[in-house]
């Protein structure tokens, strides 16, 4: 991991100046801001329209049974990296949701576990680097992928390498099935990336103060300590 | 009973109503809200068809009653709130406002009938800052968590931050906003957020 690292890190450091007056947490954002707005464009030319178009076309009930398919496929690998974490009885649920919507949902089709009190859980390595104690690292910006930090990142690669879909051995279908799960996601994420427009003065600095923020919440499953903030000194409100 | 007296009993009851709702429990507070705008939504059709600025007139008369604008603007400024001047921090506050409810606005306009899971308050009696727990429920998703944090004022209960999947607007803000106030100022900072809320206006 840590030879992983700083091969990465040399690899980002040849590429980028440093920026005045930095984010500490975010030291190449001279590099990162290139690949932001090279995906920017990509979204705006290519997945913005085709996530757009498919929202429109297809009844979001087709929609629901779509996310379902690949969700349930999901959960194997969410149970996995529960069980790399030492929740065992988190891990038991993927499992269980595993197999209540593969036979009673029709391969996945109807989310049938949520619907009985097992809910969904959200885990890739990322978070069970982040439970082993691996701390972020620096911020990176993956093409086309986006927000993601050096720890992150290596937890993403391994989360393609393992990808259940990966054992569809028909490349065709392989594909096909890529990429209906990208469009899906990115479909999701319309109204998101809607809201952020609005928000944000800077939207580079949002989405990266809001991912560090989503990710610290992810590995503590969602119960993280109150973060004290430096610079919260005594104020007079 | 007279006509009268049913007419003032009903006015006492009125009134009566109006300073219970002041003491509503933060969670009841919250859920009759959120009801409340939901249903209306639902009802309006300008709204569902698209109609941004009647969906910002029933955030503005529903739901920014209970924010603390001013908890707001101070938490998200951190350090900097200090350095601004008393009429500073006003138009500070006043363009804020106007950014966090079309925020409000975009949030809400995503809705579409997931279901609401509200969950039971942890908190004793005595507490005047609390945090409020609603869930929003999506098929082949984790529950997305909204937590509101809440403090007890003389005017009922206000929400001076909302966290969506963890992530706390306000503390998101901080770092933008001590970064312009370091570049350009706390006039520098009133400025960036007032053209972005006018070119907002344009669309």
């Amino acid at each position: 991991m840590t030879r992983f690292g700083i091969l990465m890190m040399a690899l980002l450091l040849g590429g980028c100046a440093t920026t005045d007056g930095a984010d500490p947490r975010d030291p190449f954002e001279g590099f990162n801001r290139g690949v932001y707005r090279f995906n920017e464009v990509v979204d705006e030319a290519v997945a913005r329209p085709v996530a757009t178009a498919y929202r429109d076309v297809v009844h979001s009930e087709i929609r629901d049974r779509v996310r379902n398919f690949f969700a349930n496929i999901g959960d194997v690998f969410i149970g996995a990296n529960n069980v790399l974490q030492g929740k065992f009885f988190e891990g038991f649920e993927d499992f269980a949701r595993v197999t209540f919507n593969s036979t009673l949902g029709l391969f996945g089709i109807h989310d049938v576990a949520s619907e009985m009190g097992i809910e969904k859980h959200n885990e890739d390595f990322g978070q069970t680097f982040g439970r082993w104690g691996i701390g972020e690292g620096p911020y990176l910006v993956l093409p086309i992928l986006g927000s993601s930090s050096v720890r992150d990142g290596v937890g993403t690669a391994l989360d393609y390498y393992t990808d259940p879909l990966g054992e569809v051995h028909s490349v065709r279908l392989r594909n096909s099935l890529g990429l209906l799960r990208l469009v899906g996601v990115r479909a999701d994420l319309l109204e998101a990336s809607r809201i952020l427009e609005q928000a944000a003065l800077d939207k580079y600095v949002f989405q990266r103060d809001a991912y560090f923020q989503r990710r610290r919440s992810l590995v503590y499953d969602g119960r993280a300590p109150r973060e004290r903030y430096d610079d919260d000194a005594p104020v007079n409100r | 009973m007279t006509l009268r007296s049913t007419a003032s009993w009903l006015l006492g009851l009125l009134l009566a109503g109006a300073a219970l709702a002041q003491e509503l429990a933060p969670d009841v507070l919250v859920k009759n809200v959120t009801t409340d705008v939901i249903e209306l939504i639902a009802r309006d059709k300008e709204i569902r068809t698209g109609d941004r600025a009647r969906l910002i007139e029933v955030i503005e008369a529903k739901v920014l009653p209970h924010f603390s604008f001013q908890s707001m603007t101070a938490l998200a400024m951190g350090q900097s709130w200090n350095k601004a001047t008393p009429e500073q921090k006003k138009r500070l506050i006043e363009e804020f406002k106007t950014l966090l409810v079309r925020t409000y606005a975009s949030a809400l306009a995503a809705y579409s009938e997931q279901r609401i899971d509200y969950r039971p308050l942890r908190a004793r009696p005595t507490d005047t800052d609390v945090t409020v727990q609603v869930r929003v429920i999506q098929s082949g998703a984790q529950p997305v968590p909204i937590d509101y944090s809440m403090e007890k004022t003389p005017d009922g209960w206000k929400v001076y931050d909302v966290m969506v999947g963890g992530v706390s607007l306000v503390a998101n803000y901080r770092t933008e906003f001590n970064h312009t106030v370091r570049e350009a100022g706390v006039e520098g900072l009133i400025k960036n957020m007032r053209a972005k809320n006018r070119s907002l206006d344009k669309k």
